[in-house]
């Protein structure tokens, strides 16, 4: 019956529960609406350096990570990739010769990334082949092909059919420079990126630096699932031992390579929690406030339940409960109608097209997916339960050190 | 042996600068089945002795025994639980639950004392048609009259099988014929269940029906009066 009880006194004065209600509501929305945001554009941005620059594992020469040098490289690639493939969760491998060089046209020069891959297999790595704008992505047939990104071409003032003049140093240490056709222009939402990677065919850059035949400096690995990475890795590092043991080669995660996007996603996801709080903080003074006018109004009436026998213990139970349960009302309403907002975002995107330049140069998408774990609701709920709690002590203490004398007295 | 034996009650209030003296020396004894009304003058300390009585206030100075129990000497704890068990309270503003049926307020007191479900429901409907007042069983006090309520309030009272009742000015809101109906009420349920009644009261339709008077003016009793009815 208290619970009843409790229950029914909400709905004493229904515009001042009305009120709380649509505080705690749209705090809730406010907080899981930003945490969607949020973790929608950290999605994207991990999602993305995923599918287009890193994929989910690299296997390098350790040697090789110290300072890019093309010599160090990847003992018995092919024999590694081989292994590699027969993983189920593994959805492709490639092997790529990477290296640093200075790209140049008859107008500019930029210092740039050169990936040398082999076509098919970096088409089952990486979504690249997706974003091209113009012409078409490198394929075998093609003689000398390049593809670049869209900022690179516009920065060198070049485009399709035009040539790129690519200048590195060979395994041997000699400078040396060859010429490219540029056969497609890509974009994605990293202009960084895009600035400064071009592809390739191995073949045709392990020519032009020497580099011997079957080798590369880099193995990329795309998983079917970005959520198994770590177990993938660790099944990797189980799988090739005693080549880690002998710093033959070092197998990461895209968290190692690209430590920045981990940090920022922990970031996030801490700045997601602490809004929420500080969102219900403030709510627990408006819940505080409501409960003490609740209390001070029915003075008579806790006397009168003192009087009749309800023990101390029932009482502050009974204002607890119904403190919750304005606090719960208030937070389920929020989070359905948060959800709703949540998978309209999911489903369609939030347009950010008026800032895409400057999301872009950072590396975000200007349309943001919406995304919120159902963990965030979950600890969203029970975080406004604790807060209720709170809340509801000190209306509660008030309430408990009527005398049940003077209450009926004072009110009569 | 005497159900309520007062002895040498004191009650001084220090609530302000000057301390109020409200009871000054009552020595009252109440016996089983008794239909007492304690009468006088605002500011007497008709309220004051009756919350003493209920176990609501300890008197400064003095001993209040129910059957053998000094409730002076309970803890607080005990003494909300020695209210529920033995005392029912019959207030002047009815004071009833507002969010509740008459049913469920006069089961209230049974769900404190943990009595199971259906022996609750069937208590609570018993006593509301005993005081009449058992279609309206599924109202809220919002929609019962005055006189209505208060027969709530003593169906409520009744529930908890208490060694007697307290009323504190119960008719002092009602009009009268609602007052007189109550009283009725009140009498038979003291014949029926041999139920103790001690009222606060000054009004003259109380005093008629009481078969006991006991006057107090500035916190002493000045007369005490039996009368057969």
């Amino acid at each position: 019956m208290l619970t009843s009880i409790a229950w029914r006194n909400l709905w004493r004065n229904k515009l001042r529960s009305s009120v709380i209600f649509a505080s705690i509501a749209i705090g809730i929305i406010g907080a899981v609406v930003t945490d969607g945001f949020m973790a929608g554009m950290t999605d994207q941005r991990a999602n993305s350096a995923i599918a287009n620059e890193v994929s989910n594992i690299q296997i390098h020469n350790p040697k090789y990570l110290l300072n890019q040098e093309i010599k160090y490289t990847i003992p018995d690639a092919k024999e590694i990739m081989k292994k590699i493939e027969t993983i189920p969760e593994v959805k492709g491998v490639s092997l790529r010769l990477k290296v640093n060089a200075m790209a140049a046209s008859a107008n500019a020069g930029a210092g740039i990334n050169l990936y040398g891959v082999q076509p098919d297999a970096e088409r089952k790595v990486s979504a690249l082949h997706n974003h091209i704008i113009q012409g078409t992505y490198l394929a075998n047939n093609q003689k000398l092909p390049a593809v670049i990104g869209e900022k690179l071409s516009k920065k060198l003032n070049i485009g399709l059919g035009d040539k790129i003049i690519v200048t590195m140093t060979d395994t041997t240490g000699t400078i040396t420079s060859g010429a490219f056709n540029i056969v497609g222009i890509y974009k994605t939402s990293n202009n960084n990126f895009d600035e400064s990677h071009v592809f390739v065919k191995r073949s045709d850059l392990a020519k032009l630096v020497n580099y011997p035949a079957n080798t590369g400096d880099e193995i990329a690995i795309l998983l079917n699932n970005n959520e198994i990475t770590n177990k993938v890795v660790k099944q990797l590092d189980k799988m090739f031992a005693p080549m880690v043991k002998q710093k033959a080669i070092i197998i990461q995660s895209w968290e190692q390579i690209e430590p920045l996007i981990k940090s920022m996603i922990d970031m996030m996801n801490y700045f997601s929690y602490l809004f929420l709080l500080i969102i219900l903080a403030a709510l627990a003074f408006a819940i505080i406030n409501t409960m003490l006018m609740a209390v001070m109004e029915r003075t008579r009436e806790f006397g009168m339940l003192m009087a009749l026998g309800m023990n101390k213990r029932k009482v502050f139970s009974m204002i607890l409960l119904e403190t919750v349960f304005l606090s719960i009302i208030g937070a389920l309403v929020g989070l359905g109608i948060s959800i709703l907002i949540v998978q309209h975002y999911a489903t369609y995107g939030f347009d950010l097209s008026v800032v895409s330049s400057g999301m872009n140069y950072i590396g975000y998408s200007s349309n943001i997916f919406f995304r919120v774990n159902s963990e965030f609701y979950f600890t969203s709920m029970i975080l406004v339960v604790i807060i209720a709690l709170i809340s509801g002590i000190s209306p509660a203490l008030k309430a408990l050190k009527l005398q049940p004398a003077t209450a009926i007295r004072e009110s009569n | 042996m005497s159900i309520i034996k007062a002895e040498g009650i004191y009650k001084t209030y220090n609530e302000t600068n000057v301390p109020v003296n409200a009871l000054n020396g009552v020595d009252l004894k109440i016996e089983q089945g008794e239909f007492t009304a304690i009468v006088g003058p605002s500011g007497s300390g008709k309220t004051t002795l009756l919350n003493i009585i209920g176990g609501l206030d300890l008197p400064t100075k003095g001993n209040i025994f129910i059957e053998n129990t000094n409730l002076n000497e309970l803890s607080s704890r005990q003494l909300i639980d020695f209210r529920l068990r033995h005392i029912g309270f019959v207030f002047q503003a009815y004071n009833l639950i507002p969010v509740l049926t008459a049913k469920e307020n006069t089961e209230f007191i049974m769900v404190l004392q943990k009595v199971p479900k259906k022996e609750r429901e069937q208590k609570a409907m018993e006593l509301l048609n005993a005081v009449g007042i058992g279609d309206k069983a599924d109202h809220r006090p919002g929609q019962l009259s005055g006189g209505q309520q208060q027969r709530v309030a003593v169906a409520r009272a009744l529930a908890s099988q208490p060694r007697y009742i307290i009323a504190d000015e119960p008719t002092a809101n009602l009009d009268s014929r609602s007052t007189h109906e109550l009283l009725d009420m009140m009498a038979e349920m003291n014949k029926k269940y041999n139920t103790t009644f001690i009222f606060s009261t000054h009004d003259q339709r109380v005093m008629d029906k009481a078969k006991r008077i006991v006057t107090l003016d500035d916190g002493k009793i000045t007369s005490d009066e039996t009368f057969q009815r």
